[in-house]
């Protein structure tokens, strides 16, 4: 017969607590908690320089300081979904400027209300999306070079185009376009709390942080991108559409592209073809700060976005305490080591496989 | 030898054959999955067994032959077709995500949601308590299902594994060397659910290097050998020695049992 021994199964008498249950305490849990790092960051970032500014702690500095972070942050959650998903969009950032470009110049150049150039905006980005995620899963090449190329293609497009059509290397004269004030509304009006003028884009940032937390963590789709990134082999055997939830994660970032472009684009009223060009690895420093592990499957919304507010704070904290601004890039080098540090020890840990 | 009618066919494989590039990894292999029985394949490490059971659960298209479904032919572009055809699979590398809690693995490609429309959500809690129910069903105690599978011990993700597809596999449970990280107690477990599925009229394949697992709990057993059936044997016209000596490849074993015998001096 077969060596079965006897009371082996599910008899709930024989279940106790599990002595080794204090082997996992509250620390141990923080510490796998892929924001903690940024949190801890963005309160040190803030402190360091409140206690020395002034300025940077009142809240027309705290405005001032929110606009540069709520852009980049929209970017950097996408990015950060896209990464734990597995992969890289080296084109997100000059997406942003042909999405922009496209709403300037459809708007102007072919003298459409402003909402059809929006809604014609919002169709390119989601084709440059299931472009690029079609091609990544398609040939299984590695998102990296896949985007490299859009992104070379798209810089060279955004050029060569905005010049063919206009003359010059800038689409202006939006706000005279039909549908612009409320356009302006819902991309770039400004509101007063408590004595600072706030930029829209910021309630935008929190709302769009807010949904892709919960779309991450609460839903069937955010466990398809933790699987996706984690083990793509794993997570298709066991019936995640594994293509699918990659493609539809570029498009979710082509179309955060789209939304910062067309700010970007009503904002200003008139958008330079280089918009946009080099912004990709600012996003994906964000995106690490916050916890996101470079080779997918870990990672955290609300720390990118955390990453995105140590940048906003850096960028004008520095000129606040009158320093040169090259510093800036010296201080962001020096929080991504950092993050990648302790992303790393994380890794270890939660990996800590005992074959 | 021929193998009785046991019950309904619920998987059949007629001169399947499969290749990787140049290597020949299955050819001309034949078996049925019948409901309330136990197929096992038995074989050398790099017979083609992992290769045959992907086949059956959807990961690999046969290069050549049929596949057949209730007497119907089948296509299983994916492993998810196969899960809704109610066929679930433990891999021999278990597909669980390392860095991802228990329960969200438990549940992946399954998850069970609540709540309507843009609503609908993830449900958590009721994930966490199935899994805990399973895996205590089964004798393994976890800590925190919120804990990265990553850290939980081979045996314990074996058993997670094989958890998850017994919750999951109404009709075709496939179990690819289930048992090779398991302690004595939890092997027991896991051939005890096996023969629970066999009664509850799930169609097993179970594929095992250890005969003592193999014999006691199969109903047919299928040997292949470098890609080629060596014979299917219903229980009654094979002993446990013989299939042993089948699968260790026969006269080799009594070559190597000389072999490690003490000189006597
Ligand atoms: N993805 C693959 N690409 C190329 N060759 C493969 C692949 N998977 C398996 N093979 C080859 O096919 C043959 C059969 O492999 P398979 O994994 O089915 O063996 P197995 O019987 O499961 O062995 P084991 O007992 O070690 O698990 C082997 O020679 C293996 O090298
Ligand atoms: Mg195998």
């Amino acid at each position: 017969m077969a060596p079965v021994p006897a009371g082996a199964a599910g008899d709930p008498s024989t279940r106790r607590a599990d002595e080794r249950l204090s082997a996992v305490g509250p620390l141990r849990r923080l510490l796998v908690k892929p924001e903690l790092g940024a949190l801890v960051g963005a309160v040190a970032v803030f402190t360091f320089f409140a206690v020395q500014s002034e300025v940077f702690r009142s809240a027309r500095g705290i405005a001032n300081w929110l606009d540069p972070a709520s852009t980049l942050g929209i970017m950097a959650v996408a990015v950060a979904l896209l990464m734990i998903g597995g992969h890289f969009d080296l084109s997100a950032g000059v997406m942003t400027g042909t999405t922009a470009l496209t709403v300037a110049i459809v708007a102007v150049e072919f003298e459409q209300n402003i909402w059809v150039a929006i809604g014609v905006s919002l169709v390119v980005a989601l084709l440059l999306g299931f472009f690029n995620g079609w091609l990544v899963t398609r040939t299984g090449l590695p998102s990296f070079i896949i985007t490299l190329g859009t992104f070379l293609m798209l810089q060279g497009l955004n050029l060569g185009l905005t010049k063919l059509l206009t003359g010059t290397v800038t689409a202006t004269g939006l706000a005279s376009v039909p549908g612009y004030a409320s356009a302006e509304w819902v991309f770039a009006s400004r509101m007063t709390i408590l004595g600072a003028e706030v930029r829209v884009a910021v309630l935008w940032w929190v709302l769009f942080t807010a949904v892709a937390s919960w779309v991450l963590l609460r839903t069937r789709f955010g466990n398809w991108v933790f699987a996706t990134g984690g083990d793509e082999v794993a997570a298709r055997n066991v019936g995640v559409p594994a293509r699918r939830t990659a493609i539809a994660l570029f498009m979710t970032t082509s179309t955060a592209a789209w939304f910062v472009g067309t700010t970007l684009a009503v904002r200003l009223t008139s958008v330079q073809a280089n918009t946009g060009t080099g912004q990709e690895l600012i996003y994906i420093v964000a995106a690490v700060i916050g916890g996101c592990l470079l080779t997918g499957g870990f990672g955290s919304a609300i720390g990118a976005s955390l990453g995105a507010l140590i940048f906003g704070m850096t960028q004008l904290g520095i000129p606040y305490l009158r320093w040169d601004a090259d510093w800036f890039y010296f201080f962001l080098g020096a929080m991504l080591l950092l993050a990648v540090l302790a992303n790393r020890l994380v890794r270890r840990y939660a990996e800590a496989a005992r074959r | 030898m021929t193998i009785p009618d046991a019950g309904e066919p619920l998987l059949e494989l007629r001169d399947v054959g499969k290749d990787y590039g140049s290597v020949i990894a299955l050819d001309g292999i034949s078996t049925t999955v019948r409901a309330g029985e136990v197929t096992c394949v038995l074989g050398d490490n790099g017979a083609g067994k992992s290769t045959l059971i992907k086949i059956l659960s959807g990961v690999h298209r046969a290069d050549r032959g049929r596949l057949l479904l209730d007497g119907r032919p089948a296509d299983f572009g994916s492993p998810r077709e196969a899960l809704d055809a109610g066929i679930a699979t433990v891999y021999q590398d278990l597909a669980m995500i390392p860095l991802m809690a228990i329960w969200r693995n438990f549940f992946l490609g399954a998850e069970p949601t609540r709540g309507w429309g843009p609503f609908r959500r993830f449900d958590a809690a009721r994930a966490k308590d199935v899994t805990r129910r399973e895996l205590s069903a089964m004798g393994i105690d976890i800590r925190d299902p919120d804990q990265p599978v990553g850290t939980l011990s081979g045996g314990e993700r074996q058993s997670v594994a094989i958890a998850r597809a017994v919750h999951f596999g109404a009709r075709v449970l496939i179990l690819d060397e289930p048992t090779s990280a398991l302690g004595v107690k939890q092997a027991g477990v896991v051939l005890r659910y096996v023969a629970q599925a066999r009664d509850r009229g799930v169609g097993v394949v179970l594929i095992t290097h250890n005969p003592h697992h193999a014999y006691p709990v199969g109903d047919r057993f299928l040997v292949l050998n470098r890609g080629r059936s060596l014979g299917e044997f219903a229980k009654a016209d094979v002993s446990r020695d013989e299939l042993t000596r089948l699968m260790a490849g026969g006269a080799e074993l009594d070559q190597l049992a000389h072999e490690l015998e003490r000189p006597s001096t």
